[in-house]
């Protein structure tokens, strides 16, 4: 269980004793610095970041891996240069960076160059050196939900903030893409007394929580709500997961052109949703659908795909019922 | 002394000094949840976070030391929206019944929630509900209202170092619990309430004698006596908002009976019995080579942590019961015959200030032909209770004074209220029987005060007496340890399980301080040095019950009524 400081670990750590505590990672630069000397070394680097940094690279980019780069190279550098770009010829979306309680760093500022200062004014940190690339596939509030399942699980227990709070802010965010179909009307208000609490929420977990890991737990919220705050509120107001990530905020359509009409879906599918002659595309019914994937992976023409409620409701037009 | 500035006034602090407890003194209640006197700060419930200039974050003023120059704000908006928000998260968790949840009025969120105008909780969580552990005989737990501030984990082991709780699982999933998840009564734990006491709500209660001892007033059949401890007197007030330090004995007495109890003894009578014989026990032991250093055994929280941590001290353990029990044994022996009533007819309560009490009626030892010494035991808290339920109050009685045969006290046995007290009151009586004249100063200062461990020489006759008095559990370990490694000047130890003694037992008022225990204390030694009787074999009632009954100290009737024994007891920890 992590205990209040001071005393830190320098002062009185180990058995009462002074103790520094060191990442591997700061023990492999010295030997170059013992090899290139102070000034040798503090020549790598930004004025106030010096050496290099390894970086866990993964995610949306074609060479994933460690990487190892002077301190100031810009995110473009590394995920374009040294990772090779986005597979697929998607579109980068974000860089997310310092681990499960770091920051997302949206496309048009990946020409930061790369240092503890310049990633915090963005709202991330260096943190574990974490690097994952995410493309326009990706939806930013399963992002967060994910890294917040993680934190809560982390979480010790031992002080209010981070227990209670990092499960209120999961909770939050399970509400806003979960599927509304049996939510009654106290559930509706509280997932939007969630929803108008979280930013305060946030604010008073990293405000007042013991240690580094609650400090920090509210990030990929915060973060992914200062750049893509849009995404929240298609999730929120429009119901639709833009990426088409969240199941029970998309649609699942057959595209025509690729369906060959075996009727695999058809016999896979467990509600009865898909009908269609055999040798002619197959459809949908939304009715019946209840967005359980089952016929995604038996499809072999990948003919079914995804897409954000919203655009499904605008392309059946106004004959569909809307529901609040 | 460092000059701090505390909401824009000038603060003098000692160095080391925490913001919390300079902002107190400056009379700026900074809010606490996980704090406990004297104890190293936790951290955990960040409610008494605050505004330090220069600091981005909010800094827990518990664990954070002042600094020459330091500038605090302990109510800025920020940190009363922080503190707020904490509150919020812990009733969005909590069950929504203070309407007859048995904290209501002396619950420290319930409290909180309301300083901090906390009308609506903007949080809601889903909660599975708990099974409550009700296997003990002394305490309750509800983890359902447990919120995890982790005190009674700390008293149990760093005051009483027992260790029968602690948290298991980890986050939103703890729980406080025991070895194996078993109940509280096959753990370890020793019944001392401490655990109550400190618990900011009701996941800690006490084990309710109250509709049981309703019940038995208002049954026709039975005669229903009450003997109230040492302690009780100078504490019942504050659960009716005195302050600490008032001696409501009188006016107790005439509530109880009011309550319909048809006798109120004193179970400082029964101390004073208990010094008879204890006294003569240990001077039996010195003149004979018997088992030292001798030990008391009036605390049963003690007595159990013995039979469970060092059962090869068991034969230190002075035989005598404690006087609740000793007197229970009377009451129905002696005062059965004299009134010529069925011992089985007569319903005996025992008003304590102790949890372990009820744990210690139930002893099975502690019976005499098949019935029961001590048919139920309330608690001070419980008292209070019970004397509101029958529409009663401090204010609407006069005083009254006791009843024979067992009312009469010396201030001995009053002092068995205060850590040191049972040792000040067998060395007055050890001293008499030894040598056939009394003190000269009957104050014995060394083992007085709320120091952990007390220690004195005495000459009697020529022979140097060692005693040691502890308080608090923990600090029995260190004995221990010392008596295990070789040291062999003691001959007498006491030993009270409450840090302070019984006045500040398991069973005491919510909201027990050391600055209320020093004042109970205080009136306690007041009662000694005002009063004429203080000595245990002066007790004129103390020597009829001899003559008449029991004959003399150690004798046949004694050995069959007032002593018991002790055994190994095999523990989950």
């Amino acid at each position: 269980m992590p205990r209040p400081r001071p005393p830190y670990p320098a002062i009185a750590g180990l058995f009462g004793k002074p103790t520094i505590i060191n990442n591997v990672e700061t023990l492999a630069n010295v030997p170059d610095v013992i090899r290139l000397g102070a000034a040798g070394f503090g020549s790598i680097g930004t004025a106030s970041s010096k050496g290099t940094k390894v970086f866990a690279l993964s995610g949306k980019v074609l060479r994933t891996g460690l990487v190892e780069v002077p301190m100031g190279t810009t995110l473009r550098e590394i995920v374009f240069g040294i990772g090779g770009g986005i597979p697929g010829g998607n579109r980068c979306k974000a860089v997310q960076i310092g681990g499960p309680s770091g920051g997302c760093i949206p496309e048009d500022q990946l020409d930061v160059e790369v240092d503890y200062e310049s990633l915090k004014t963005l709202g991330a940190m260096m943190g574990s050196g974490g690097m994952v690339v995410t493309d326009e596939k990706t939806c930013m509030v399963d992002l967060a939900k994910y890294f917040m399942e993680f934190i809560q699980s982390e979480s010790c227990g031992k002080c209010i903030p981070c227990r209670e709070g990092t499960r209120q802010m999961l909770e939050t965010l399970r509400a806003i893409t979960r599927d509304r179909k049996k939510e009654s009307d106290i559930d509706s208000l509280l997932r939007f007394q969630g929803v108008l609490h979280l930013e305060r929420l946030a604010r008073n977990i990293r405000d007042t929580s013991l240690c580094g890991l609650g400090q920090t737990a509210p990030n990929p919220v915060l973060s992914t709500l200062r750049w893509f705050r849009a995404e929240y509120e298609a999730h929120i107001f429009e119901r639709s997961c833009p990426a088409a990530v969240c199941r029970a905020l998309s649609a699942f359509v057959i595209t025509p052109d690729l369906c060959s009409g075996c009727g695999v879906c058809i016999r896979a599918c467990p509600h009865g949703a898909i009908v269609g002659e055999k040798k002619k595309p197959h459809s949908i019914n939304p009715e019946l659908c209840e967005k359980c994937g089952a016929c995604v992976v038996k499809c072999r023409f990948e003919a079914i795909r995804t897409i954000p409620a919203a655009e499904d409701l605008r392309t059946r037009g106004d004959n569909v019922k809307v529901m609040s | 002394m460092i000059q701090v500035e505390i909401n824009g006034r000038a603060v003098e602090a000692r160095e080391n000094e925490t913001i919390l407890e300079v902002a107190r003194r400056a009379g700026c209640n900074i809010p606490t949840l996980c704090h406990v006197e004297n104890l190293p700060p936790s951290g955990a419930c960040r409610m008494c976070v605050v505004e330090v200039e220069g600091s981005r974050a909010l800094i827990p003023s518990c664990a954070y030391p002042v600094s020459a120059g330091m500038k605090v704000k302990t109510h800025t908006s920020r940190v009363l929206e922080a503190r707020r928000t904490i509150a919020e998260l812990l009733l969005a968790n909590h069950p929504n019944d203070c309407t007859h949840c048995a904290r209501n009025h002396k619950c420290q969120l319930q409290d909180l929630s309301a300083e901090l105008g906390v009308r609506d909780s903007a949080y809601v969580a889903e909660r599975q509900e708990k099974k409550l552990d009700i296997s003990s005989p002394s305490i309750v737990r509800d983890p359902n209202k447990c919120i995890l501030c982790g005190r009674c984990v700390r008293v149990c082991e760093e005051v009483q170092g027992v260790s029968a709780i602690d948290f298991v699982g980890r986050g939103s999933k703890t729980t406080i619990g025991t070895a194996f998840n078993q109940g509280l009564n096959v753990s370890s734990c020793i019944n001392c309430g401490q655990c109550i006491v400190v618990c900011p709500t009701a996941a800690l209660t006490e084990q309710s004698h109250v509709a049981r001892v309703v019940q038995a007033l208002n049954d026709p059949g039975l005669t229903c006596v009450v003997q109230h401890a040492p302690s009780i007197s100078v504490t019942l007030a504050e659960e009716f908002g005195a302050e600490a330090g008032s001696d409501v004995n009188g006016k107790m007495v005439a509530l109880l009976r009011r309550l319909g109890f048809k006798k109120v003894f004193d179970t400082s009578f029964s101390a004073d019995l208990t010094i008879m014989e204890e006294a003569s026990e240990l001077v039996q032991r010195i003149t004979t080579g018997g088992t030292l250093p001798m030990m008391t055994s009036c605390s049963p929280g003690w007595t159990k942590f013995v039979e469970q941590f060092y059962p090869e001290f068991i034969g230190n353990l002075s035989t005598c019961k404690s006087p609740q029990q000793m007197l229970g044994a009377v009451i129905k022996s002696y005062f059965a015959q004299r009134e010529n009533l069925d011992p089985k007819k007569i319903y005996s309560v025992a008003i304590m200030p102790c949890t372990a009490k009820k744990f210690e009626a139930g002893r099975p030892e502690m019976e005499g032909n098949g019935v029961p010494d001590v048919d139920a035991v309330l608690t001070t808290r419980e008292l209070a209770d019970l004397i509101r339920m029958y529409g009663l109050s401090l204010d609407g009685v006069e005083a009254e004074t006791a009843d024979n045969p067992f009312g009469t006290r010396s201030t001995a046995g009053k002092l068995f209220g205060a850590s040191g007290g049972v040792m000040e009151a067998a060395i007055r009586t050890a001293h008499y029987l030894l040598t056939g004249k009394e003190l000269a100063e009957l104050k014995v200062e060394a083992v007085r005060g709320m120091e952990g461990r007390k220690e004195a020489k005495l000459t009697i006759n020529g022979v140097t007496v060692g005693v040691a008095v502890v308080n608090g559990l923990g600090k029995a370990h260190e004995l221990f340890d010392e008596i295990r490694s070789g040291r062999s000047d003691l001959h007498f130890v006491e030993v009270m399980t409450c840090p302070g003694g019984c006045i500040a037992g398991g069973g005491q008022p919510i909201g027990t301080d050391l600055a209320k225990v020093r004042k109970r204390m205080q009136v306690l030694h007041q009662i000694d040095r005002q009063e004429g009787l203080r000595t245990s074999h002066g007790n004129p009632e103390i020597r009829e019950l001899y003559e008449k009954f029991l004959g003399k100290p150690l004798g046949e009737r004694s050995h069959k009524l007032l002593h018991t024994h002790y055994h190994e007891r095999d523990v989950l920890r």
